[in-house]
């Protein structure tokens, strides 16, 4: 227990230096067709890969347990075959669907037991809007986003297809919905983004048990002071022009919700278009687009060590999911926005063509912070100098969905 | 005696082989034949007809006897042949390509 305290302590406000020598890095990745797990040392120059994991099946996220970091979610997913849950506790040697042992598929008549797949909403499920603004009911498709809680390693949250948030407490194997969310009384006019109406970011307040945040394509952002019963559209200050009122309540793409542990208050944004910073917890949005190339593009996440410091990748438009001329750059504001410089070295900057989706990118807490992105064309890029240098971990992955990175002592 | 035949990924995530085995109480209908086929091997739960309003996945087929019998009531009666686990009821998976 002593052990499982010092890293929930140390989680909580990611500020322990992990030293090169002494530690390991795991960075999990999930694509299109399958998970894969990549191992180095703290050098991060060597990465041993394993995979594919569930191969032929879309991987939307896979994350570890804060307090227990061998402990793995997986969102296993399909148009086939629908929504499954993984689960490994020994870092990623074995899985099973939660309610079942890894023991159950030994034998030869030995066969999964868990049905952790159940996410059903709560009560009648009701109308959102369709594209075309008629009511359409609410359906379970997928499970876009897994956030682990920062203090109970049977605790997970999951940001799902249509939009909303379920909660586990027993490790994966049942679910249940936090129906406050999708029961605001705008929910009835959320509308999907092109890519459907998903809940894909939730951010647990390491001071603040009771408040999260969580971020919908394209309804917008929303923060509960209640730990899920109530909650409130946090969208003041963000500006989209497809919509009737720019300004309206909901309605706003919202891309990524990032911030730093030390500092949960102030929350920075990638929007459809736009990045935009709160200094109050959402209550108010201001524009720190500065003058990046496009203010359009996907992931966006903040230094482990630099509360200030944040990442993210322009995408040359909403029309074009690609770099601006053909030049994948990450572009790095040490100023917490407004002014932001290019990360090139070690990246492609001629005929470059990939995007890089929400869920794909990731730091992870060692002394000197790495960063990493995922591509849709199948590369896994690494900078173990805060986003200077960049080498790739392996460029032939299939289509990446998602990236995390996680210090293993 | 009933076989049903399962699709690649399906076999992968119940850890079986091609076929698997299921003992139905009469009648036998489809919907009698899913039923068994979650009871048994609960991870299936939700793969082939959704939780809660256990409709058939658009992208999944029911065939019996060289018949899409797909879009049949989950109360229809299947064949003889079926029933006596002579010829197996197969669920099949849209072909995707690129």
């Amino acid at each position: 227990m002593i052990l499982v305290s010092q890293k929930m302590e140390r989680h909580r406000f990611k500020l322990c230096r992990y030293h090169p020598d002494m530690s390991k890095v795991r960075v999990l990745v999930g694509t299109k067709k399958g998970a894969f797990v990549c191992t180095s040392d703290g050098g991060r120059k060597n990465w041993n890969i394993e995979g594919p994991f569930f191969g032929g099946w879309e991987i939307y996220h896979a994350k570890g347990s804060p307090v227990d970091p061998n402990r793995i979610f997986v969102s296993q997913t399909s148009g086939w075959f629908g929504q499954i849950i993984q689960r490994s506790d020994d870092g990623g040697k074995t899985w099973a669907t939660p309610g079942s042992k890894p023991e159950d598929l030994v034998s030869e008549v030995g066969w999964p037991q868990g049905e952790s797949n159940k996410f059903v909403y709560d009560g009648v499920a009701g109308t959102h809007k369709w594209y075309d603004g008629t009511d359409h009911p609410w359906e379970f498709k997928r499970v876009w986003h897994l956030e682990p809680s920062l203090t109970d390693p049977n605790v997970i949250f999951a940001g799902v297809e249509d939009a909303a948030i379920f909660k586990s407490t027993d490790g994966g194997t049942t679910w249940h919905e936090l129906s406050g969310l999708r029961q605001h009384t705008t929910g009835k006019d959320w509308q999907p983004g092109a890519g459907g109406m998903c809940l894909h970011t939730i951010l647990i307040d390491p001071k603040n048990n009771d408040r999260m945040f969580v971020a919908i394509s394209a309804a917008g952002a929303f923060r509960t002071d209640d730990g899920g019963q109530t909650w409130k559209p946090i969208n003041k200050g963000l500006n989209s022009n497809f919509m009737p009122n720019p300004e309206a309540e909901v309605g706003h793409c919202v891309h990524r919700i990032a911030f730093h542990p030390s500092n949960p208050d102030r929350l920075f944004m990638q929007k459809h278009w736009d990045v935009m910073r709160s200094d109050n917890a959402g209550d108010l949005w201001h524009e720190v687009s500065g003058a990046l190339p496009s203010d359009f593009g996907f992931p966006i996440d903040v230094h482990a060590h630099e509360p200030e410091t944040i990442y993210v990748v322009p995408i040359k438009s909403d029309s074009e999911h690609f770099p601006p001329d053909g030049k994948l750059r990450v572009y790095r504001s040490r100023t917490g926005g407004d002014n932001w410089e290019a990360l090139t070295k070690g990246l492609p900057q001629a005929n470059c063509y990939v995007n890089v989706l929400r869920e794909a990118m990731s730091v992870d807490t060692m002394d000197e912070c790495g960063i990493y992105f995922g591509t849709t064309g199948g590369q896994v890029y690494c900078s173990p100098d805060g986003g200077d240098n960049w080498t790739a971990i392996n460029e032939h992955f299939p289509s990446v969905l998602s990236v995390e990175a996680q210090v293993i002592e | 005696m009933i076989r049903v035949v399962l699709p690649y990924h399906l076999r992968n995530l119940a850890n079986v082989g091609q076929e698997v085995v299921l003992e139905v109480q009469a009648p036998v209908t489809i919907g009698s034949v899913l039923d068994a086929l979650e009871s048994k091997y609960p991870v299936l739960k939700g793969t082939v007809r959704d939780h809660g309003r256990l409709k058939r996945r658009p992208f999944l087929r029911f065939f019996a006897c060289g018949e899409d019998i797909s879009l049949d009531p989950y109360e229809t009666a299947l064949p003889e042949v079926i029933a006596r686990g002579e010829q197996p009821f197969m669920v099949i998976g849209a072909i995707a390509g690129g």
